[in-house]
């Protein structure tokens, strides 16, 4: 099955893109955040603030605000739990599992038979790894005969974690 | 960290998953929102970041829509090489969080470029530095992304 490109990729203008580079890593920490970036890019305040807005309303921002450390947070455990699922199932139990406030990132990805049979991608978070398997077996529950067998992976290290990038 | 919050930090952390105003004075407005000093919440915002229970403040960028491809690739690494490959796979750019996991699939990193030919690029010359297959597992549609933590 080929990755569907489900959403056209938005061409970014070169504004748009000079905005990205510059609050990729975060926003400045000052009472006026636009009105420092233009004057780094050298452009208006509102010429930023129009750009940001339009790529809220394109998709190319999902949102703007705090993005907590769930370990900080206590959240120790998390659990990438991966299911195998009838593909025309998939849809509909999407929508049921992306729903759950324990999931945080809940995909339809593809199989590579026969060493990867799973489809199906829900990543839960707990704070120790029973509330995580006590979440899969209610993820479980809802899924019902569907399920064709899954698995929780659990990270045993972080060997890298840096933020998305693009060039500048 | 989590445990050293105060309700005031709570409140932040549950309140600016989303939503923060563009204008031209955003911390003012959630400020008064949140009925503390425009100082203060840029403040506390500040000592979150630097305590690590925030990791990031600002825009989250949805990489494919910029027309950038994403994928999460996984690979099979016996222990003996598991550190070696994991050199190799950390120091390419356009990998950008790596993990160890408990599975036979040992190895799972997000792969990030800009193009798709890219993509394929990365993806051979991960097999030929390693010597080992890659699984690519792109989203073939994505039901949920985000964060919906209450602390």
């Amino acid at each position: 099955m080929k990755p569907e490109n489900i959403m056209p990729a938005t061409s970014l203008d070169e504004t748009d893109r000079q905005i990205v580079v510059a609050t990729q890593s975060g926003l400045p920490l000052v009472p006026q955040p636009y009105h420092a970036i233009a004057q780094q890019l050298g452009i208006t305040a509102a010429e930023v603030m129009v750009g940001m807005r339009n790529m809220i309303d394109t998709g190319v921002i999902r949102r703007i605000g705090v993005i907590p450390n769930h370990y900080a947070l206590g959240y120790k455990a998390n659990g990438m739990s991966v299911w195998d699922v009838p593909d025309d199932q998939i849809d509909v139990l999407g929508k049921t599992i992306g729903d759950l406030e324990f999931v945080s990132h809940c995909y339809h990805r593809p199989r590579h038979l026969p060493d990867w049979p799973y489809n199906f991608f829900a990543m839960v978070h707990g704070h120790n790894r029973a509330e995580v398997e006590e979440y899969v077996r209610k993820i479980a529950r809802l899924i019902g005969e569907a399920d064709r067998g899954h698995q929780i992976l659990y990270s045993t290290r972080i060997l890298k974690k840096t933020g998305l990038r693009i060039g500048g | 960290m989590g445990e050293s919050m105060d309700e005031l930090d709570r409140a932040i952390v549950n309140s600016l998953q989303g939503d923060f105003p563009i204008c031209d004075h955003p911390f003012a407005e959630v400020a008064g929102r949140l009925g503390i000093a425009e100082q203060e919440l840029i403040s506390r915002i500040e000592a979150l970041l630097q305590n690590g229970v925030l990791s990031r403040f600002g825009p989250m960028y949805h990489a494919e829509r910029m027309g950038g491809r994403l994928s999460l690739v996984a690979m099979k690494i016996p222990d003996s090489n598991f550190e070696h490959v994991a050199e190799i796979i950390n120091a390419m750019p356009e990998v950008a969080h790596n993990y160890a996991r408990d599975h036979v699939l040992n190895m799972w990193f997000v792969l990030a470029t800009e193009t798709a030919d890219e993509h394929a690029a990365a993806l051979k010359k991960i097999e030929r530095d390693t010597g080992y297959p890659v699984y690519d597992m792109p989203k073939i549609k994505e039901y949920f992304v985000g964060l919906r933590l209450t602390v």
